[in-house]
């Protein structure tokens, strides 16, 4: 009788506890970031640029070559690597707070500028490591320590888009929102994952993968309410699926 | 050699080009828009090289750090309002010991300020300037000649010692045109950094990062700059001197308010008064061991600076209570003549009865 | 650590890994993970896969597991 594996913890994932929460996304997208640079062959020309946030340690975990960069300076940072080495893959890893609040401006132009790079964007509601602070993309009526009453949109506004604002930037080419909140979804994540990255390789421009991820611990459920929390509440303001992509245009 | 005519800010990019600047990356200010104009003219089209007009200071010191991780010589340029926006990323170069070349020409301030040339950034440039522990490299250049000299060695010492080096200009330096000569030819190659990240081809993957949750980690860290900062403390000092072996008062000044003292002791000189003057061409490290050396014979010292006296915590430092020191400046971007400096310096000469 | 069955797949837990988060036991069409009872060495209570279960080897599990703790077999 022989024996399949069906599934093999990935290569690139250094033998090591995670230090997230149980139940955090975080984790669940590391491990996909591991299975796809190593299907894809990348691991010897691929740079990661993490940030601060619960994220920071993700040099512990992925065992490719890794570069931390200032909050929200992520695409900044990668810009200045794409461009003094062309064959490297460039990617940054940000949380909301850093994507879509301090680093708006460093992505917006970056992706203007058709870099070509590449951004996982972990969409996440809150500001994870610093306590569960309200972030640009915190839910309406959502209550986080800074929230405590409850986002109201008169005073801190609405929910901010990033994939939609980025999409009608001319030098994104493809963006995709996803979610690592059911088999189905990281699946499906997995894929964007590795468009995003083929994108870059094929030296097209910019691509984002924007994957909402449970937060657990600052949304104050167990980790399985927090999985469906992202079903429940999140999708409705950030709708799931391919956002923008003109892959075909820029290749012909 | 050839000669060149051009302006202080053209001087700084066309010797940074020479020293194999493969990167610039800046946002525009006055009155430092020269030299990222001429590097979009100039390097915007070289084989392998990168310009890159950034959307904010903050954005292009970043990519001085990319482009750094990757292994280029790269560098940006600003004056002191953008100079205080890149200071979170002088200190994450300074934290992963990662080579740059930053140009402050400085203007007045605080605050928006003016645009004229000044001298107050001198605290934010000798002392780390961002957070945390750290020190840079300060070049502070007199003359077009020098913006060309010590701009090559601000690359060939961010890469020898791994560490930021900042060029303290200012506003009049730049915009002035001297006949200048480049004494170095941009390196063929550059030797390939051992720390550049492109991928874990042929060898473990490599980080560099900052943070970490052991503060007995980020203190050895620490040590490490420290005994780095050190070595460079007893390596690096540079100076002038300039008529000190018969002085009775020795000014101290740096950058364009030294170009304008020496006019002011060639005054007091005509005059017949003993006045010399020491120069600091590196701010840090600070000339402290040449100055406690000349007040070993001299009493009295005057500083000069175009602010309200910065350098001249420095000269306390050295001095330790030796010795006399008086003061002249000028803040918000006021540039004094040197009549004006020689009138103060011989007021000051008679007052302590250095005539008699 | 090992659970091996007469079924078609198994799976392995690595139960120094695992965060008790209990989201396999959620995706788990066949019900085949439940909590061990025990507590690992990082102070969780960590998951158990059942002998006797009709675990197929589907692998959803080990996609949905954040620790990657989970190794799936199929016989
Ligand atoms: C300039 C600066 N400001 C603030 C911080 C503190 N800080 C660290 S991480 C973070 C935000 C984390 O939130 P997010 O980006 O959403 O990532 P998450 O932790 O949720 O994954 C903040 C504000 C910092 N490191 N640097
Ligand atoms: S705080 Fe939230 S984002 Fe951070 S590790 Fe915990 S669950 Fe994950």
């Amino acid at each position: 009788m022989t024996i399949k594996t069906v599934y093999k913890r990935p290569k690139l994932l250094k033998e090591r506890l995670f230090h997230y929460c149980p139940g955090c996304g975080h984790s669940v997208i590391h491990k996909l970031l591991c299975e796809v640079i190593d299907e894809m062959n990348l691991k010897e020309r691929i740079v990661c640029i993490p940030p601060p946030g619960c994220s920071v340690f993700a040099y512990n975990y992925l065992d490719i070559d890794m570069a931390e960069s200032a909050h929200g300076r992520g695409a900044a940072v990668a810009t200045g690597i794409k461009r003094v080495s062309p064959e490297t893959i460039v990617f940054t890893y940000q949380g909301d707070g850093d994507l879509s609040a301090i680093g708006t401006a460093e992505t917006i132009h970056a992706a203007n500028r058709e870099e070509k790079i590449t951004a996982i964007f972990v969409n996440n509601a809150v500001y994870g490591m610093t306590g569960g602070q309200m972030a640009p993309t915190t839910m309406i009526g959502q209550k986080t320590t800074t929230s405590p009453y409850g986002r109201e949109v008169n005073k801190e506004g609405y929910p901010l888009k990033m994939s939609e604002i980025l999409s009608v930037v001319e030098g994104t080419v493809y963006i995709e929102r996803t979610a690592v909140n059911s088999p189905k979804n990281i699946k499906k994540t997995k894929k964007a994952i590795s468009k995003a990255f083929q994108v870059q390789i094929d030296n097209l421009g910019f691509s984002m993968v924007e994957i909402l991820s449970p937060c657990p611990t600052n949304w104050k459920m167990s980790p399985i309410e927090s999985w469906h929390w992202v079903d429940k509440e999140m999708v409705k303001e950030f709708p799931l699926g391919v956002i923008k992509d003109r892959i075909k245009v820029k290749k012909c | 050699m050839n000669k060149y005519l051009i302006s202080g800010n053209s001087v700084i990019a066309e010797a940074a080009i020479r020293a194999g600047c493969q990167c610039y990356f800046g946002y525009p200010i006055t009155p430092q828009n020269e030299l990222t104009e001429y590097m979009a003219l100039h390097l915007s089209r070289k084989e392998g090289c990168t310009f890159i007009q950034a959307e904010s200071e903050i954005s292009a010191i970043n990519m001085v750090y990319g482009a750094s991780i990757a292994g280029a010589r790269a560098m940006t340029s600003s004056s002191s309002p953008g100079i205080s926006l890149k200071q979170e990323g002088i200190s994450y170069l300074a934290a992963c010991e990662l080579p740059a070349v930053i140009v402050n020409m400085m203007r007045g301030g605080p605050g928006l300020g003016s645009i004229s040339a000044s001298q107050s950034d001198y605290f934010q440039a000798t002392r780390g300037g961002g957070h945390g522990d750290y020190r840079t490299i300060v070049l502070s250049p007199a003359s077009g000649q020098e913006l060309a000299d010590l701009t090559q060695r601000a690359f060939d010492l961010a890469d020898n010692y791994r560490t930021p080096v900042i060029i303290l200009g200012d506003g009049m330096l730049g915009q002035m045109m001297e006949p200048v000569e480049f004494h170095k030819e941009a390196p063929e190659n550059l030797s390939t950094k051992s720390w550049a990240l492109k991928g874990a081809k042929d060898r473990p993957s490599k980080i560099i990062k900052t943070f970490t949750s052991n503060p007995n980690e980020l203190e050895e860290i620490n040590w490490r700059l420290f005994r780095k900062y050190r070595l460079i403390e007893r390596e690096e000092v540079d100076y002038e001197t300039y008529m000190v072996e018969d002085a009775e008062l020795i000014v101290i000044a740096y950058g364009i308010a030294a170009r304008i003292a020496k006019g002011a002791i060639k005054k007091a000189r005509a005059h017949n008064l003993k006045v010399g003057m020491l120069r600091p061409i590196t701010l840090w490290p600070f000339p402290f061991k040449k100055i406690q050396e000349i007040s070993k014979r001299v009493q009295y010292f005057f500083v000069f600076e175009m602010n309200m006296g910065q350098m001249i915590e420095d000269v306390q430092l050295a001095l330790e209570g030796n010795g006399e020191i008086s003061f002249y400046g000028r803040p918000g971007g006021v540039i004094p003549t040197p009549s004006e400096v020689f009138r103060i310096l011989s007021r000051q000469y008679y007052q302590k009865g250095l005539n008699r | 650590m090992k659970a091996k069955v007469k079924m078609k797949g198994y799976i392995e837990i690595n139960q120094e890994s695992c965060k008790g988060c209990q989201i396999c036991f959620y995706f788990c069409p066949k019900s085949s993970i439940s909590d061990s009872g025990s507590i690992n060495s990082s102070g969780y209570f960590s998951a158990c896969f059942s002998d006797n279960s009709e675990c197929n080897a589907c692998g959803i599990c080990a996609i949905v597991c954040p620790e990657a703790a989970i190794e799936v077999y199929r016989e």
